[in-house]
């Protein structure tokens, strides 16, 4: 093989392992973003004895997680039951090797801001997603405990359901691009700033808020974390899962939220574009005008984020039944809607 | 490159395949169809069928076979008993499986020459080509397939549905 071959594989390894740190570092301090910021909505403190402001809580969390003993209960089946923290956490993990960060800046054909651009991109995440759902599905049987079963039998039923609605509220912003690659997706929307992204300038308002409804079902967060509701069903699927594979669990659902967070950004408020478009002229040397846009990335994906804690301490659960009628009975048909009135709207445009 | 891939996850088809018939729990089996699926889509992808693999991800192995242990979990299957066999199997089944095998072998093998020929990873179909042939030049059976699953999904609900 030539030289290209291995620098290409070497930049490759370096930008997962740049990537996968960052984003596990992203997945504590998410973490402790949420308890701050929902101690403050429950008027209280939240963490603030380890260092400054609590910031160094995560450490001690991952301190303690790792030192605790690893109990297996006698009755469960062990194989599915290792095996399900390692799908839910490498299936979270995964989905981010699509997910360009920045504009493309290409150093020996290999762009740095992207780990790969694939043309289904947004395929994959979706694929990923759905694949994600087994760790869920079989912690909770294999855990061989009722409220674990039941807890993944929601998980499994809900996920499935709210897909549908997520897999078509997309589909106006791929109609819009032409492609399914995420690069040409933010690309498109890169032009006029604010004016030509997804939310504002392409009408996919509706499809957006049916997009993050069915994303926060998906990853089985407030207002819909019934496979966790903690008055119901003790813990859901993660009750008899303790010390590392715990945090599996744990780590799993913040990475998704990320990842979900990024999706939203990148489909719907233009990806790393700024949005200010052209209007502020281009300062600072080459390096400042390649870490512009990940700033505007990471703002907004910091956004979704907070916006996913505030929604947490704001809205109470849904009950089981609401949450299949929501799903099937108003998301689903207003995101074919959504797909019907933007293929007219893109057909009247292009006579 | 495309090779090495190739035979890596044609022998993980063919290990969840065994292994789906092998094992004794449901849950088992289910989880090795699931290897079967995902392995068939890393093959599409090699063939250069991007928007296949991807549909057999999120179709197969993330819709229909989350149903499937889904049902598994909520009948709590148990284990499957070993039994020897029936009779019919081993003095029709085998000979019947052997035949079959060496019919297409024979088949395959004499007319080789007349089949056209696909290389790994040679060319790619994009999502934008297939849907270029499948709303442009097969509307027509396109949408008749469709309106026949939906007739289908339409004779499921009418058949599973409560008498009022």
């Amino acid at each position: 093989m030539e030289t290209g071959f291995w620098l290409f594989l070497l930049i490759s390894i370096i930008k997962i392992l740049v990537v996968v740190v960052i984003l596990l570092t992203a997945v504590a301090y998410t973490v402790l973003l949420e308890r701050k910021v929902v101690g403050r909505i429950q008027n209280r403190w939240g963490p603030s004895r380890v260092g400054p402001f609590g910031l160094l809580q995560p450490l001690a969390d991952g301190a303690k997680l790792f030192l605790k003993e690893d109990l297996i209960p006698e009755s469960v089946y062990r194989p599915l039951y290792i095996l399900a923290p390692i799908i839910a956490l490498s299936c979270a993990l995964m989905s981010i090797a699509v997910v360009p960060f920045g504009a493309p800046v290409m150093w020996h054909g290999v762009n740095l801001f992207q780990i790969t651009d694939v043309n289904i991109g947004l395929l994959v995440i979706l694929g990923i997603t759905s694949v994600g759902v087994y760790g869920i599905a079989l912690s909770g049987w294999s855990s061989n405990n009722k409220y674990s079963l039941l807890g993944a039998l929601r998980a499994s039923a809900q996920v499935i359901s709210y897909e549908l609605a997520l897999g078509l509220a997309v589909v106006g912003v791929v109609m819009r691009t032409g492609s399914l690659s995420l690069k040409d997706i933010v690309s498109v929307q890169a032009t006029h700033g604010l004016l030509s992204w997804n939310f504002f300038g392409g009408f996919q308002f509706v499809a957006f808020f049916i997009y993050l409804i069915a994303a926060y079902a998906e990853t089985n967060r407030a207002p819909f974390d019934l496979p966790e509701a903690e008055s119901e069903l003790t813990a859901g699927y993660h009750t008899e899962y303790s010390s590392m594979k715990f945090a599996m669990f744990f780590m799993a659902e913040y990475a998704n939220m990320i990842t979900v967070s990024c999706v939203a950004t990148l489909l719907f408020f233009g990806g790393w574009s700024s949005p200010f478009g052209n209007l502020i002229p281009a300062v600072g040397g080459v390096v400042v005008q390649a870490l512009l846009p990940v700033f505007w990335f990471v703002l907004k994906v910091f956004f979704f984020l907070f916006l996913y804690i505030w929604v947490r301490g704001t809205l109470p659960r849904f009950r089981y039944d609401q949450l299949m009628g929501l799903g099937w009975k108003f998301l689903v048909p207003v995101a074919i809607a959504n797909i019907v009135v933007t293929s007219f709207w893109m057909a009247l445009r292009a006579r | 490159m495309h090779l090495v891939l190739f035979f890596i996850f044609g022998a993980l088809c063919v290990a969840g395949a065994l292994n789906l018939l092998l094992q004794r729990h449901p849950i088992n089996s289910a989880l090795s169809l699931i290897v079967v699926m995902t392995s068939l889509a890393v093959l599409y992808l090699l063939l250069g069928a991007e928007f296949l693999a991807a549909a057999q991800v999120i179709v197969y192995s993330g819709a229909i076979m989350v149903l499937f242990t889904f049902v598994i979990m909520l009948l709590n299957a148990g284990s499957e008993e070993r039994t020897h066999g029936s009779k019919m199997a081993y003095l029709f089944g085998f000979p019947g499986v052997a035949a079959l095998l060496g019919l297409l072998a024979f088949v395959f093998l004499s007319r080789s020459s007349s089949f056209g020929q696909a290389q790994l990873g040679e060319y790619l179909v994009t999502t934008a080509d297939l849907s270029k042939v499948l709303f442009r030049d097969l509307l027509l059976p396109f949408e008749v397939t469709s309106v026949l699953i939906l007739i289908a999904i339409l004779g499921a609900v009418a058949l599973a549905r409560k008498e009022h």
